[in-house]
């Protein structure tokens, strides 16, 4: 007698199913990070009772949240659509520092239009800026057939040294004293905010309304259709005569656009000049990645994730300078996160079945 | 004039170091059939134990050995997803390089400003090292001399040894390999923790020999740099070694064209621009010729399905 | 005679894979020496039987005895250590490495090799079994034949006594296979034993000394092939009567739907794959491509339904030229395309219903403005479903979950429900089981007497020479002639799928 492991393909999974293994999977990523956490002499349990109250256990902290939530909602609805066509944008960070210079390049240098003219038009600009930086690795995939993992991830670093450049060379204010910031924009060039919190609303709305439009796009019009098709099987997509081209570059764009917007977000709302990289995204187009992943790449559920991933910010800040750890920290959980959401994914297509042999 | 390309020259090998260590572990992972993106956080990894264990054993060979062990646990990580789970390679590397970009940030906290006591020495090779110009070529560290080497010997095990047609095999096709009786699976996490050692030693280079400090996320990309070089190599050690050079004299150059009034930032910017074109230039050229990717790049291998 | 064991024993062997039996209780047994015929139809467990005797699956019951000893095969490499070797249907060759490569993978002792001791080896095996071989050729420069012959040559390198053949005929010509069957006597002849899985009668009696029939599983009986017939076999193998008359109607020849000029056009490595190809598919007839595969028959197919660009020649459907037509207006001048690769018309994550509709989603029906209408969907569905008889528990459920039969009726029942004209069809019965191969004849039958133009391409000359009024035969990328579809034109349909006869075009029919 002996006993065997075998492993079956499970043919279909149930939403039950798959809801508990994302928990489960959460629930194990902590168990991880909280040995982690203890191998590096950082006591978890206290860890995670501050990241905790850091992030949900006060309005102050539900408002940080959701003011984090903002740029994690508006690139992870992009991404997870993205990610859906099987096109592998992993740059959204440098795609919100494009937006965020487009945009707030328009409001640094146009300050005296009206606001409810120039607000939409930096939004618009921070659109194109987080396009055009979605379109260089579509073009580069279309035309040349180069992987955009890689290019995409390239221009992160680029968008980072050009930002860099801009605030400590041209876009410099004189009245900054040698910092690396730009001039700070004029009143009507920063967006209002919900009562005495952080909240940017006109953002807010934007990235909800955003969320469920790609929603409704994915699931529910043709071009979703294609869009689902050729990221399950391009071979199929071609054989219907669907251009893989077309979709390629449609989710690169409108996924850099979306975190464009959020770039947008981030200086008209919160910072309300430009400054360096770190500053304008302490890498919320990376986080963006594990909002798509744990939303399932279901644009309505990032909502949900992107909420969630918001707080575990606001909460990994709290621990940050309460514990003096690093500003890496965050990573960590991005990192162990993502492998235990994919790992469930395995899981929830699997059963795993122990037998006794003869 | 001679003696600036010389002076060039002779820092370029030092700059291209640790990516040529990265990229011939990457090079062999791939060539088993395994993709991963996690070079980064396995570099970044070595570096700061590399750091932290010189820092500590005052030992700069002892932190060198720690720092690819940890690349080869991080490989092994990626090695389990990617294999036995058979997951998206694609996002478990990308995950594997966040752990370690975040894992590296809190190991590596109070090391921050830190000198090191100890480095890894250059060996000056006698007689050599006395010629007059080219003497600057016999005064590096062993790490370097042990990259140089590492290249005709991996390059002869990949295509003159039966361990070598082994690997291609399970990276071209593991179903044939399987039915020779190949273990499949040992074969990859083999390859693939191989890579782990190779970016752990490249990350312990940059952090004990190169520029012997712990800078918070100090690998700045060379991880993806060496994803690219890895394509660029078309899988071959020795045009991993000509694309990790040319990179490392674009490093150079960078620095030598500072004084001339460039702005740093945009300098910056060189070596990923660099990149791109590198592999628009590439992947076209593959495309057209059908060469180089192994077939079952990225493909999981499990018996009892197809 | 007696006391020799059984060079194979395999006693009681089952098999499950995920709930389905594909082996149950099968004993076997193979005497030395001889050439021991495995026959059975598609997913009779043939293959999954001699994958457990190569240590490929491990079964969930039963035991192994080689040469009287109990065998614990837990991998190919123990398989390889008792002399057992195979050769799967799909070669498991490394395409881009040489004979040489290829033959000594996973022998190694030591780390390196000596290449001329190895090609002298090669060599000597190669003449001594009449199996030639180049061994600096790299694979994929090979004919299939001569990459059967590097597999065979892998088994004998590794001291194979007991050889395993998985329906090696397939991809030969008729003189390939009778060479093929020369050097497996030869084999015998030094002692070797054979076990050789076929679906095809006349092998059996051709070669083998015995033979095993499965049927679902099960061992159906154990008989030597001097002392039965084809008509015994054909019985216990599928367990009816194995020929379906089908009616053909004999049709008025109408005008020509699908033509086709001089095309020519690049496999994937860029080498010509189809050179001036010139034939017309005419209403009401199901013109068939014999040829072995590999000839340029994917590739032709694949240039008419759009998805490969022509180097030359001309193609018309209904008289409108579409040569350079997109595969959307292909798909709009009523050309239909069910490619041999089923899955790469189908997505198999995806509802069955959603696939029912990505040929039709652009247009209405099913799309209103921007937004696709999920009830006309799943309506659309449900009837096709119904239909085609398709076997599913619902419309929504993805298409992984159907058996390969009900995949092909699914696909076929998503192809013939367009505005079709012209129907393109590859391999439409491969792995198919005896019901489904004898409803998706019916359903393409059916089409002809609608009126639609056929044009089928297989490698199963018995499916052609049911279903089609012409066959065209296809040999190096080439069309070798064109005859009617009858049996007294067999011998010249083989002569021109080895390329040993060409037909004057002006003789074509």
């Amino acid at each position: 007698m002996s006993i065997r492991v075998r492993i079956e393909r499970r043919l279909e999974v149930s939403p039950q199913t798959q809801i508990l293994a994302i928990l489960l999977s959460l629930f194990l990523s902590f168990v991880v990070i909280a040995v982690i956490f203890s191998f590096l002499g950082v006591e978890p349990l206290n860890a995670y009772r501050r990241i905790f109250l850091g992030g949900f256990g006060s309005i102050y902290g539900l408002s940080e949240s959701i003011t984090k939530a903002i740029p994690l909602l508006l690139a992870g609805a992009g991404l997870a659509l993205s990610f859906k066509a099987r096109v592998y944008n992993i740059g959204a960070e440098g795609q919100i520092l494009m937006g965020a210079v487009v945009g707030g390049g328009i409001g640094l240098f146009l300050p005296n239009l009206p606001r409810s003219l120039l607000l939409p038009l930096m939004f618009l600009g921070g659109f194109l800026g987080g396009a055009v930086w979605g379109l260089i690795p579509a073009f580069l995939k279309t035309r040349f057939r180069v992987d955009e993992v890689l290019t995409s991830l390239m221009l992160v670093y680029i968008a980072s040294d050009l930002v860099r450049y801009l605030v400590y060379g041209p876009w410099r204010g004189p009245e900054q004293r040698g910092f690396p910031y730009s001039s700070p924009f004029s009143l009507s060039a920063q967006l209002p905010h919900l009562g005495t919190t952080r909240i940017h609303y006109p953002t807010l709305i934007l990235a909800i309304l955003l969320a469920v439009t790609v929603y409704i796009m994915l699931f529910y019009t043709k071009f979703g259709y294609e869009i689902r098709v050729v990221g399950e099987n391009p071979s199929a997509g071609r054989y219907a005569g669907m251009s893989v081209e077309r979709v390629v570059l449609f989710v690169l764009v409108l996924s850099g656009g979306l975190a464009g917007l959020a770039g947008v977000g981030e200086v008209a709302g919160i910072h309300a000049r430009l400054g360096p990289p770190e500053g304008i995204s302490p890498g919320y187009g990376f986080t963006a990645i594990i909002v798509a992943w744990l939303a399932r790449l279901n644009p309505l559920l990032t909502m949900i994730s992107a909420f969630f991933m918001g707080g575990l910010l606001v909460g990994g800040d709290a621990i940050q300078t309460a514990l003096n750890l690093p500003s890496a920290t965050i990573f960590v959980f991005n990192g162990v996160i993502l492998f235990f959401i994919i790992a469930a994914e395995y899981l929830t297509n699997y059963r795993i079945k122990v037998e006794a042999v003869r | 004039m001679i003696d600036f390309l010389v002076s060039v020259l002779t820092l370029t090998i030092p700059a291209g170091t640790a990516l040529l260590l990265g990229t011939l572990g990457e090079v062999y992972a791939e060539r088993s059939g395994v993709l991963n993106l996690g070079v980064e956080g396995m570099m970044i990894m070595g570096a700061v134990i590399g750091f932290a264990v010189t820092f500590a054993t005052k030992n700069a060979i002892l932190g060198i050995v720690a720092a690819s062990l940890a690349g080869v646990l991080m490989a092994l990580i990626h090695a389990y997803f990617s294999i036995t789970l058979r997951v998206n390679q694609v996002v478990s590397g990308l995950a594997l390089t966040m752990l370690g970009l975040g894992v590296s940030g809190l190991l590596g906290k109070q090391f921050i400003g830190m000198p090191l006591p100890v480095r890894l020495q250059p060996l000056n090779i006698p007689v050599l090292s006395n010629l007059p110009i080219i003497g600057e070529f016999f005064k590096y560290n062993a790490l370097i001399y042990f990259s140089i080497l590492l290249v005709p010997l991996l390059s002869f095990f990949l295509y003159k040894t039966n361990w070598g047609i082994v690997l291609r095999s399970v990276g071209e096709n593991p179903a044939a390999a399987d039915a020779m009786g190949v273990n499949v699976f040992l074969v990859r996490y083999l390859a693939v923790m191989f890579g782990g050692l190779m970016a752990g030693l490249g990350g312990a280079f940059l952090s004990v020999a190169y520029s012997p400090a712990w800078i918070e996320g100090m690998t700045a990309g060379a991880g993806w740099i060496v994803i690219a070089l890895t394509i660029f190599s078309l899988y071959d050690p020795t045009r991993a070694m000509l694309g990790a050079y040319l990179f490392g004299g674009v490093r150079v150059l960078q620095f030598r064209l500072q004084p001339l009034g460039i702005p740093a930032n945009l300098l910056n910017m060189l070596p990923f621009i660099m990149t791109i074109l590198v592999l628009v230039l590439i992947s076209e050229q593959a495309f057209r010729r059908r060469i180089g990717v192994p077939a079952a790049l990225m493909q999981p291998y499990s018996r009892e399905e197809k | 005679m007696s006391e020799v064991p059984a060079a194979v024993l395999m006693k009681g062997i089952t098999k499950r894979f995920a709930g389905v039996v594909a082996n149950s209780a099968v004993d076997l047994e193979v005497k030395k020496g001889e050439i021991h015929a495995l026959l059975g139809e598609n997913g009779a467990g043939k293959t999954t039987l001699m994958n457990i005797l190569y240590g490929i699956y491990r079964p969930d019951e039963g035991e192994i005895y080689i040469n009287g000893e109990k065998a614990h095969i837990h991998s190919p490499k123990d398989a390889i250590k008792l002399g057992i070797g195979m050769v799967h249907q799909q070669f498991r060759l490394v395409q881009t490495h040489t004979v040489v490569e290829n033959v000594i993978l996973g022998t190694g002792n030591g780390v390196t090799f000596n290449e001329e001791e190895v090609r002298q080896k090669i060599v000597e095996l190669a003449q001594r079994y009449s199996l030639a071989i180049n061994p600096d050729a790299r694979i994929w420069q090979l004919s299939a034949g001569e990459q059967q012959r590097v597999e065979i040559l892998k088994a004998l390198y590794r001291g194979a006594k007991i050889l395993i053949l998985d329906e090696p005929t397939s991809m030969l010509t008729p003189l390939e296979i009778k060479e093929l069957l020369q050097t497996l006597r030869r084999m015998t002849e030094e002692g070797n034993t054979i076990i050789f899985i076929t679906h095809k009668l006349d092998e059996v009696t051709a070669v083998s000394h015995r033979v095993t029939i499965l049927r679902q599983g099960k061992v159906t009986a154990v008989l030597e092939t001097a002392k039965t017939h084809k008509t015994e076999l054909a019985n216990l193998m599928v367990g009816r009567e194995v020929l379906f008359r089908l009616e053909k109607q004999p049709l008025e020849r109408g005008a020509a739907v699908l033509r086709v000029e001089g095309l020519e056009a690049l496999n994937d490595k860029g080498l010509v794959a189809v050179q001036d190809v010139t034939f017309s598919v005419y209403r009401g007839e199901i013109l068939g491509i014999a040829g072995v595969a590999g000839n340029g028959q994917r590739e032709l197919l694949e240039v008419i339904a759009g998805l490969r660009p022509a180097n030359k020649g001309k193609i018309f459907i209904q008289d409108r030229e579409a040569t350079y037509a997109s595969i959307r207006e292909r798909i709009g001048m009523g050309l239909s395309y069910v490619p041999g690769e089923r899955m790469t018309a189908l997505v198999p994550n995806m509802s069955i219903a959603e696939n029912m509709i990505l040929k039709s989603y652009r247009k209405s029906p099913i799309c209103k403005g921007l937004f696709i209408d999920r009830q006309v969907m799943l309506d659309l569905a449900k009837r096709l479903i119904q239909e085609y008889e398709v076997v599913t528990p619902g419309p929504d459920k993805p298409v992984k979950l159907l058996s390969g039969g009900n995949i092909q009726r699914a696909l076929m029942a998503r192809e013939l429900s367009q505005e079709v004209d012209v129907l393109v069809v590859a391999y439409p019965t491969s792995g198919l089981d005896v019901g489904a191969i004898e409803t998706i004849w019916k359903i393409l039958l059916s089409q002809r007497s609608l009126g639609k133009a056929t044009l089928l391409v297989s490698d199963d000359l018995e499916e052609i020479l049911t279903l089609s009024d012409r066959v065209a035969v296809m040999h190096n990328g080439e069309i070798m002639g064109i005859v009617e579809a009858k049996e007294e034109n067999i011998e010249k349909i083989g002569l021109m799928m080895a390329g040993a006869l060409k037909i004057d075009r002006e003789q074509w029919v």
